[in-house]
């Protein structure tokens, strides 16, 4: 379309929103993440209180013992607004679907011996009713948290939650041939099996925790913190040496979701933990209590995933949570 | 091995019933806590039928492509100073009435929905609703990035999110977000699904996207063309609500029906402004309120009553009414806002000639008895440089918040009031449908955060209407009041290069 105007004389009579120009302390050009995140909530004058929680607000301060000066404060080091999440995950679950048809023609399970296959299942796949539980409890901090910088970015890792979910029940239906048998299988183990209860009641416990922002910390920071590297690191290795390439394959969207997801969490516990000694002595209480519940509750799956070595590896990785925990986040652990 | 083929549906419950398991660590009321609150009675929520079988990779991928040519076209609009292409900066004035009261909606939409989308005991209407609180943000942030540009060369826009929660008529779409968010999870899904979204929806946004699309506003047509397939989605999400809480127990169906009857008169009164925007502020015109209303409503919304009566279901209480209203609530909605266009951030002005013309031919037994002689006189007044503008306040709705503007049934001419009286206080009312609202609940409705009460307790900035103003942040003669003494149009002018006319200096007292 050729679009005739003389532009010359055409200027803008400013830059940016009023609330985003004071928010950078000048009118200038804003980012789009910035003029879609920053004050699009209310704040004030709601018109009634909730008839399922009489005593807050519909958006309340005080759904959280974490006290902040200003809720944007928070900055997603993404910069992800709906379009470059959307367009971010359109592209690694593009990457994914390659993965998934070039493992399927190529049979590439079978490279993998029965052993190691059994313990791929027996592994990996009750983990989507985990992440079904994460789903579930980011979509309660998108909810019930204050200040889009933080709903939002839960937001998608609600929906990030879901697709790997998804993506797990995938494995198990490539694997047995869209029986559903080790869906259902691993289903059963996660119901029954005493390995895995330790995790189900961790998990179930989340689902009650009122304080979303302890939710945050317990789910993305202690829980994921572990889990991850325990699956998608550990585990991944020693499959590696078990012809188990298929497997990391198909678990790259995890692989590099958990790399960036963290990064985010990073840079919001460190947010909240520099703005005052309480959000500090708080968010750190949280991680400590809620790591050591995920260690002991994956320790079962650690041994199931790397055999012996699973209470060194469990105590490593509580290290390097702790290490990561000061180093980026803020937190004394 | 060959793999079993697996049809659609089993494979979606794979990917999302089959991930819940039943508790045994928590009871299902702490984890699920509103799903009693209500009376709403749920047997089975297995028998929940998903509107739309869509994983979150096929989501990724569609939304992902739909994200790259919108923004695509968003930045050529931006680099080919698209915004010079509507019809008349009047036009304008309909994005801000949008972004100052519709966007921020679809941000309580996405906030709204993850509730639900967190309370409901079912995975399939867990995910439908998850989805749907995404889009929502996605709607928010779309529109917000697509306005961005009109909100460089146009006044009015850029204070939206503080206005939002303050102006006294966004008061109106801000009180009917609340309330449906302050409710439990089923009522809100009846009132925003449902009664909003799948009754409703096709006399709120597309009224919009259709005046972008004939007043030459191709950023605005691109937002609404690229939302289409979300609102798709969300309108078999409202029906497969309602079915599915009907089905479940005989109980519910008079408290839906409540609801309906409810939520049908609160999204009909926010329409008001929709109304107004359609009949007055597109200087090219796509159809009149009163025509979309018997298409959309009358004939189509008839349709789908008639599909529920088997559910037991009836048309909303005092839906004859709106019937009757179709000729007079435009109308009755341009002339308030054109009083009170010292303290709103948009523009107005009087129709001219030509549109006096189309206003009495769509509205022939209404518009030139009761409308056209205002608006004569109103002409004639700023002409003589003396633009009215009403120094008192109005008053207003406690339900819907809207200023008493609407009429007695059978008499267009007498302006209707009601009352009720609570715990020893009056509360008054536009209407027996707002009336009834309240006397269902009025414990919810004495909180309502009325303006004019507001702005007389001293909360809104001060005594005067010029502080007033000041607490809304509008930038008094710039932001505000006529249209032909704005700098808007100073600038349209300009830019597009049309002799400015010689103005009328603009009247800064008010009154």
């Amino acid at each position: 379309m050729q679009i005739d105007i003389k532009t010359d004389n055409v200027e803008p009579i400013r830059n940016t929103f009023a609330h985003v120009a004071r928010r950078l302390g000048t009118d200038k050009v804003a980012s789009r993440y910035q003029e879609g995140t920053l004050d699009i909530q209310s704040e004030i004058n709601f018109h009634y209180r909730p008839l399922w929680d009489p005593d807050h607000e519909i958006f309340d301060r005080d759904r959280t013992a974490i006290k902040m000066e200003d809720w944007y404060a928070f900055r997603d080091p993404r910069q992800y607004y709906y379009g470059t999440w959307t367009i971010a995950r359109s592209r690694q679950q593009d990457s994914m679907e390659r993965n998934f048809s070039f493992v399927e023609k190529r049979e590439l399970f079978n490279s993998l011996d029965d052993e190691w296959r059994q313990r791929v299942a027996n592994v990996m796949l009750p983990l989507r009713h985990l992440e079904y539980g994460a789903n579930l409890n980011n979509t309660y901090i998108t909810a019930y948290g204050w200040g889009t910088a933080i709903t939002q970015a839960a937001n998608f890792a609600a929906m990030d939650r879901l697709g790997i979910a998804q993506y797990l029940s995938r494995i198990g239906l490539v694997m047995d041939g869209n029986s559903g048998e080790l869906l259902d299988a691993a289903k059963q183990d996660w119901m029954e099996s005493e390995a895995w209860q330790p995790l189900r009641q961790l998990v179930e416990d989340l689902l009650v925790v009122d304080d979303w922002f302890e939710l945050y910390v317990a789910q993305n920071f202690a829980l994921d913190g572990l889990m991850y590297p325990l699956i998608y690191q550990r585990f991944d290795q020693q499959m590696a040496a078990h012809g188990g390439a298929a497997i990391a394959m198909l678990t790259e969207f995890m692989v590099d979701w958990f790399a960036e997801h963290s990064r985010c969490v990073d840079a919001f516990l460190k947010t909240a933990a520099n703005e005052s000694a309480e959000n500090k002595a708080l968010l750190s209480e949280w991680a400590r209590l809620w790591s050591a519940r995920a260690a002991e509750a994956l320790m079962p799956v650690a041994t199931m995933g790397v055999g012996d070595e699973g209470f060194t590896t469990m105590a490593e990785l509580q290290d390097a949570l702790q290490t990561r925990g000061q180093k980026k986040a803020g937190l004394d652990m | 091995m060959a793999a079993k083929k697996m049809n659609l549906r089993e494979k979606y419950t794979r990917m999302t019933r089959d991930l819940a398991w039943d508790f045994s660590y928590q009871r299902d009321e702490d984890v699920y806590k509103q799903m009693t609150m209500e009376g709403i009675k749920i047997e089975d929520w297995d028998k929940w039928e998903d509107p739309f079988r869509l994983t979150m990779d096929a989501y990724w991928k569609y939304q992902g492509e739909k994200e790259r040519k919108l923004y695509a076209i968003i930045d050529a609009f931006a680099q080919n100073n698209g915004h010079l292409n509507v019809t008349d900066a009047r036009y304008v004035n309909a994005l801000k009435l949008f972004l100052t009261g519709v966007s921020p909606l679809e941000y309580m939409a996405h906030r709204g929905f993850a509730m639900v989308g967190r309370q409901f005991p079912g995975v399939g209407a867990q995910v439908a609703c998850q989805m749907q609180a995404v889009d929502e943000l996605r709607h928010v942030q779309t529109q917000v990035h697509t306005i961005s540009q009109y909100n460089k060369y146009f006044n009015g826009f850029q204070e939206f999110r503080h206005q939002h929660d303050r102006v006294w008529y966004l008061s109106v779409p801000k009180s009917f977000f609340d309330d449906a968010v302050s409710a439990g999870p089923f009522e809100f899904l009846t009132a925003i699904s449902f009664s909003f979204e799948y009754v409703l929806t096709n006399l709120l946004f597309m009224p919009f996207m259709s005046g972008a699309a004939y007043n030459g506003d191709m950023a605005t047509v691109t937002f609404g063309f690229s939302a289409q397939s979300d609102e798709a989605r969300h309108m078999t999400l409202g029906l497969e609500v309602i079915k599915f809480i009907l089905e479940q127990h005989p109980d519910n169906l008079p408290i839906v029906q409540k609801w309906i009857d409810k939520w049908f008169w609160r999204g009909y009164r926010l329409l008001t402004l929709v109304a107004m925007m359609m009949d007055y502020m597109l200087p090219k015109r796509v159809m009149s309120w009163r025509e979309a209303w018997e298409m959309y409503f009358e004939q189509n919304g008839g349709a789908l009553f008639e599909d529920l009566a088997r559910y037991g279901i009836r048309k909303p209480k005092y839906w004859e009414q709106s019937v009757v209203e179709k000729d007079v609530i435009s109308h009755a909605a341009w002339g308030t806002f054109y009083n009170y266009a010292h303290a709103a951030p948009f523009h107005t002005w009087t129709p001219n000639d030509e549109e006096m013309e189309w206003l009495s031919a769509k509205y022939p037994d209404t518009f030139d008895k009761y409308f056209r002689p205002r608006y004569e006189h109103w002409a004639e007044q700023e002409k003589k440089g003396e633009r009215f503008y009403n120094p008192s306040l109005p008053m207003l709705c406690t339900t819907c918040q809207i200023p008493m503007v609407f009429p007695e049934l059978d008499d267009l001419a007498l302006t209707c009031y009601r009352s009720s009286e609570y715990e020893g206080d009056t509360y008054h009312f536009c209407s027996d449908g707002c009336k009834d609202i309240f006397d269902n609940e009025p414990e919810k409705y004495v909180q309502s955060w009325l303006p004019v009460h507001q702005i007389y307790q001293g909360n809104c900035g001060g005594a005067t209407v010029e502080d007033v103003v000041k607490w809304y942040h509008m930038e008094d003669g710039v932001d505000n009041r006529e249209y032909l003494h704005s700098p808007d149009r100073r600038n349209w002018d300009k830019w597009t290069k049309k002799a400015t006319e010689e103005e009328v200096p603009p009247k800064t007292a008010v009154g």
